[in-house]
């Protein structure tokens, strides 16, 4: 089967740091693929690269369209939930999924539909800086999922969540995947990565240093190896 | 450019703007001090009573040259940067829009607002000087109006430029009022001094001072209530002469050029940029 996503000797560099360094990645469609690593490890910045909000050097070829150059089609069909939810903060529930509903051509009844499915239906008066960071991930999930995208990038989605937000949410993301979607999402959380991802893409200072299953990951964790010296599947060491 | 994407953006930012306190009372200020102007037109003359058309665009003129550039500049300088220090701007441009697209819907936006708080300043002084003293002059009391447009377009674009490429609003609010110091007053001292030691020509000092857009505000403005340029001196008369009836034409384009560089400036800054 074809990659949903390819991505070829990504480089990305602020100033002389470069955040990511000849990165190679490829996603298959259906798949959930964990990127995991330190803050600052570069997890966002390929996020944003693979968006086409961040000038990069290097290949990216996602559902077929190049970012640089065909970023608007990319960005129609992928969901973000970036690691930090904000909104206009002067704005309710429905002002602001109605605006992100009219950028898309979305129907209101659609954004309706997902406040509604989402918990978030007695709440469409509230304004958004009153949310509880439970109810803006939510939010922000349901703005995602407006245009019914067949991918989905989750930058840390439970990482501001209490335990009992983060099962329910987990549980959402679960189903979500279940329904078919690609997810590629970044998370500390190891259990997370277990139950969610087929796959595990490490990262660290903007270098893959583990690519696998996740109970590679998990085995090599428990075992105290260090990843930064571990060879890659496939490399010889 | 999708218009359904800029149609979307200008009616929020038109929103936020309605929204925004401190724009509300700028505009309240310009209308207050410009129907304040036209009542107190005739007291230099030692009586009291609402000046004609022609006499309040003149006092007009120096309000409008200080408040209208820091509208602009303010307005503008605080809408990207602060989407940015936000966090917003992120979750904006991860949408189906392109970079442009934002820039130029919440430009749109941003200029609908100033324009809506100019022409009711002078809107609500024109019903009051009408209603008492008649509609002579109202060609100069237009010209003031049109010109005063085009002059806040052009500072609400380089608001957006500075928006563009600072990371902080303080930053922008600092980098704006130094633009505004900058244009209003440093250069004029600026100018001056040059001219004498540089001893520049006289067809060299009118180009320099055409390319300060509140300079040709004021010179358009003025050209129109006097007639002619003969407060300018020499510089005046120089331009008079050599672009006679063009001159409105000419002053017209360089207030345009003022709003469309800075603008597209911005857009390829902020496609370049992204959330970075």
């Amino acid at each position: 089967m074809d990659p949903i996503l390819r991505v070829e000797k990504l480089t990305k560099r602020f100033g002389r740091v470069a955040a990511l360094s000849e990165l190679s990645l490829e996603v298959a469609p259906g798949e959930a693929v964990a990127l995991w690593g330190p803050n600052g490890a570069g997890k966002t910045t390929l996020l944003r690269c693979l968006l086409g909000i961040l000038p990069y050097e290097g290949e990216i070829r996602l559902l077929g369209f190049d970012p640089r150059r065909q970023g608007r089609e990319i960005r129609a069909q992928v969901g973000y939930v970036p690691q930090q939810i904000r909104f206009h903060s002067d704005q309710t529930v429905w002002e602001t999924i109605g605006f992100y509903a009219q950028l898309r051509g979305i129907p209101a009844g659609r954004a309706a539909d997902l406040i509604g499915a989402w918990g978030l239906g007695n709440s469409r008066g509230a304004q958004v800086q009153n949310l509880s960071g439970g109810m803006r991930q939510k939010l922000m999930l349901a703005i995602a999922l407006l245009s019914a995208p067949p991918i989905l990038f989750l930058d840390e989605p439970t990482s501001n969540l209490d335990i009992s937000t983060r099962r329910d949410f987990s549980s959402a993301l679960g189903d979500l995947k279940k329904s078919g979607r690609t997810l590629l999402f970044c998370s500390h959380r190891l259990s997370e990565v277990r139950n969610l991802a087929d796959r595990i893409v490490s990262f660290e200072e903007g270098r893959k240093i583990f690519e696998g299953k996740p109970s590679g990951l998990t085995a090599a964790l428990s075992e105290g190896v260090d990843l930064d010296s571990e060879p890659l599947p496939g490399e010889r060491p | 450019m999708n218009a359904r994407v800029v149609l979307t953006l200008v009616r929020k930012e038109m929103r936020d703007a309605r929204r925004n306190k401190w724009f509300l009372v700028i505009a309240v200020l310009f209308t207050g001090l410009a129907v304040s102007l036209s009542l107190m037109g005739f007291a230099g003359l030692g009586s009291v009573g609402v000046a004609g058309f022609g006499r309040t665009a003149a006092s007009l003129l120096n309000l409008v040259v200080l408040l209208i550039p820091l509208m602009g500049l303010l307005l503008g300088g605080t809408s990207i940067v602060s989407e940015r220090e936000q966090g917003t701007l992120e979750s904006l441009l991860a949408q189906p829009v392109t970079p442009q697209e934002v820039l130029l819907g919440k430009y749109v936006g941003s200029a609908a607002a100033l324009l809506s708080a100019v022409f009711l300043g002078f809107g609500v002084t024109a019903l009051v000087i009408s209603r008492t003293t008649g509609c002579e002059e109202a060609g100069s009391y237009a010209a003031l109006v049109f010109f005063t447009a085009l002059l806040g377009l052009a500072f609400l674009s380089v608001g957006f430029l500075i928006s563009v490429f600072v990371r902080r609003q303080a930053t922008a609010i600092g980098l704006v009022i130094s633009t505004w110091v900058g244009f209003l007053f440093l250069s004029d001292l600026g100018l001056m001094g040059t001219a004498v030691m540089l001893k520049l020509p006289v067809e060299a000092l009118l180009w320099l001072v055409l390319a300060n857009p509140a300079q040709s505000f004021k010179v358009a403005v003025i050209g129109k209530l006097h007639g002619n340029l003969e407060p300018f001196g020499p510089a005046g008369l120089y331009a008079s002469e050599t672009c006679g009836p063009w001159l409105g034409g000419i002053l017209i384009a360089f207030l345009a050029a003022w709003i469309l560089m800075p603008l597209l400036a911005a857009m390829v800054s902020l496609r370049n940029k992204g959330v970075n």
